[in-house]
């Protein structure tokens, strides 16, 4: 659904708003998944992204979303100093994902301690993102609300477990999204919450002897 | 939010009302916002969008590869040409101003995308300068913009990389010339043949910067742009109608972009990028000074 405040929107630092503002949103979207500031990165970009990306300040951007600034810090046009030093080890490398992909697509994987992950999303004009794809799984998450996607067991119950955990944690389901492959096979689950969950309730939902793999992203748009 | 022109012109319409005041209220729906929070955000777009076109009429500012900036200026104090002393010639500055602010990594409101930052901004600031027209009637020709641009983001692209300049450029033209008739006073159905003859004014424009920079063309597109909405504004004003509605010109831009070659789609395979002179300033401006680190 495109919101009004996309498209008057975001306030950003320029020149792109696909390969400054959405890169910045989509290494946002990515530090989610470590829960923090990863420490290292490999950043393989597709398409326009391989292209143009460095004088549309993509790699600036991407590098910053990493570090936590948003579209309008002013500090992302000086991300790759501030990078080098924190003494982060960020990697870029040019690839091709197939004609399918999207112009303007990015694979990152990433490590920050023990937690490792990789996310495939692309930068879908005006600002707007998708993340397709992580750790090997296909998703959609927008980043437009905040979302925990989830892979588990296909069990009796696990739903309300689920809305259980996340009431308890005052977070207001927004969208519910679940599919699984066969019947008893992996359920997997994509759910907007209106209201930020913290890394507890990410916890929570691993703990959960039927999930074999739940993530929390931020939202990222204005 | 709409998917359809034609659909929310229906339902102002029927309702009495503007197409800001359904869109606005079709957004405080799908975002479970009251209409009030909504506005907020848009006075805060327009206070960003003010402070771009004035930081860039200053003309101190220069891109990095130092190949755009100063020109937004000159409309200010050079010479003058036969449109001197008419809104016109100030929202062609506007609209330079705001996209040299961008070229230089400035702070700019992306709508609908940032290389087509300065059509909305110089068209309805410029005009609202022009005829005294209050912020609170800016702030729904904006929600107006929004409207249009969320069915072109719905039923074509807002991406150059995706649909070329007529989708960045060209859509901003199209959402400038709709919420400006707004804005001035016309009815529902000429904001509809407002975009429709914006957009097919500039249907085919090819995405085509030097060295895939955001900077030449892109400024002086989004002037040329800008023409465009105010040519398409006085027409719709005028109570021309355009044949073909809206969501079906819009349809088309998505058609083109899609078989429009890679080369004319933001990757400065084609069009000016490709050009002797557009080839050597990239290598001598752009590349030269990634090089050297710059």
């Amino acid at each position: 659904m495109v919101s009004l405040l996309d498209i008057i929107g975001p306030v950003m630092v320029g020149p792109s708003s696909s390969h400054t503002a959405g890169a910045c949103r989509l290494g946002l979207l990515a530090r989610c998944l470590v829960g923090g500031t990863p420490e290292r990165a490999r950043i393989e970009l597709h398409g326009s992204f391989a292209r143009t990306g460095e004088g549309h300040g993509t790699d600036k951007a991407l590098v910053g979303g990493l570090m936590g600034f948003r579209p309008d810090d002013e500090r992302l046009r000086t991300a790759l100093e501030i990078m080098e030093r924190e003494g982060l080890d960020y990697q870029f490398e040019k690839t091709s994902l197939g004609d399918d992909a999207h112009p303007n697509t990015v694979r990152i994987t990433l490590e920050r301690g023990d937690r490792k992950s990789q996310m495939t999303g692309a930068s879908l004009g005006a600002g707007r993102v998708l993340v397709t794809d992580i750790d090997g799984y296909p998703v959609e998450v927008s980043g437009n609300l905040h979302t925990i996607v989830l892979v588990a067991n296909d069990v009796k119950g696990s739903v309300a477990r689920i809305a259980g955990l996340l009431a308890d944690a005052n977070c207001n389901i927004a969208t519910l999204k679940l599919s699984r492959k066969a019947r008893g096979g992996d359920a997997f689950m994509v759910i907007e919450v209106d209201d930020q969950p913290d890394e507890s309730v990410r916890d929570a939902i691993r703990a959960l002897p039927w999930v074999t793999w739940a993530f929390r992203l931020d939202k990222v748009s204005a | 939010m709409y998917k359809s022109l034609a659909e929310a012109i229906r339902d102002a319409e029927a309702q009495g009302t503007t197409l800001s005041a359904v869109a606005l209220a079709a957004e405080a729906q799908d975002q479970g916002r009251p209409v009030s929070e909504i506005r907020d955000a848009l006075r805060r777009a327009l206070v960003v969008m003010r402070e771009a076109v004035d930081r860039g009429l200053v003309g101190d500012l220069r891109s990095t590869s130092e190949l755009v900036g100063g020109d937004a200026a000159k409309l200010r104090t050079g010479p003058a040409g036969p449109l001197a002393g008419t809104p016109f010639r100030d929202v062609l500055a506007r609209a330079l101003a705001v996209q040299e602010v961008n070229a230089a990594m400035g702070v700019i409101v992306a709508a609908p995308t940032a290389g087509g930052a300065g059509v909305l901004p110089a068209v309805l600031t410029g005009l609202a300068a022009a005829r005294g027209i209050d912020d609170e009637r800016v702030i729904d020709a904006l929600a107006t913009a929004g409207l249009i641009g969320a069915v072109v983001a719905e039923r074509a692209s807002l991406s150059g990389a995706e649909g070329g300049c007529q989708a960045e450029t060209g859509a901003a033209a199209g959402m400038a010339a709709g919420a400006a008739v707004e804005m001035l006073g016309g009815t529902p159905r000429q904001v509809g043949h407002a975009t429709a003859l914006a957009q097919q004014g500039t249907l085919g424009l090819v995405c085509d910067p030097l060295g895939g920079l955001v900077e030449l063309p892109c400024v002086f597109r989004n002037a040329t742009g800008a023409a465009i909405a105010l040519a398409a504004i006085e027409m719709a004003m005028a109570g021309i109608e355009f044949a073909i509605p809206a969501d079906e010109v819009i349809d088309t831009m998505g058609e083109i972009g899609a078989s429009m070659d890679v080369r004319y789609r933001e990757t400065a395979g084609g069009g000016l990028a490709a050009t002797p002179t557009g080839r050597r300033l990239a290598r001598e401006r752009l590349y030269e000074l990634k090089r050297s680190g710059g």
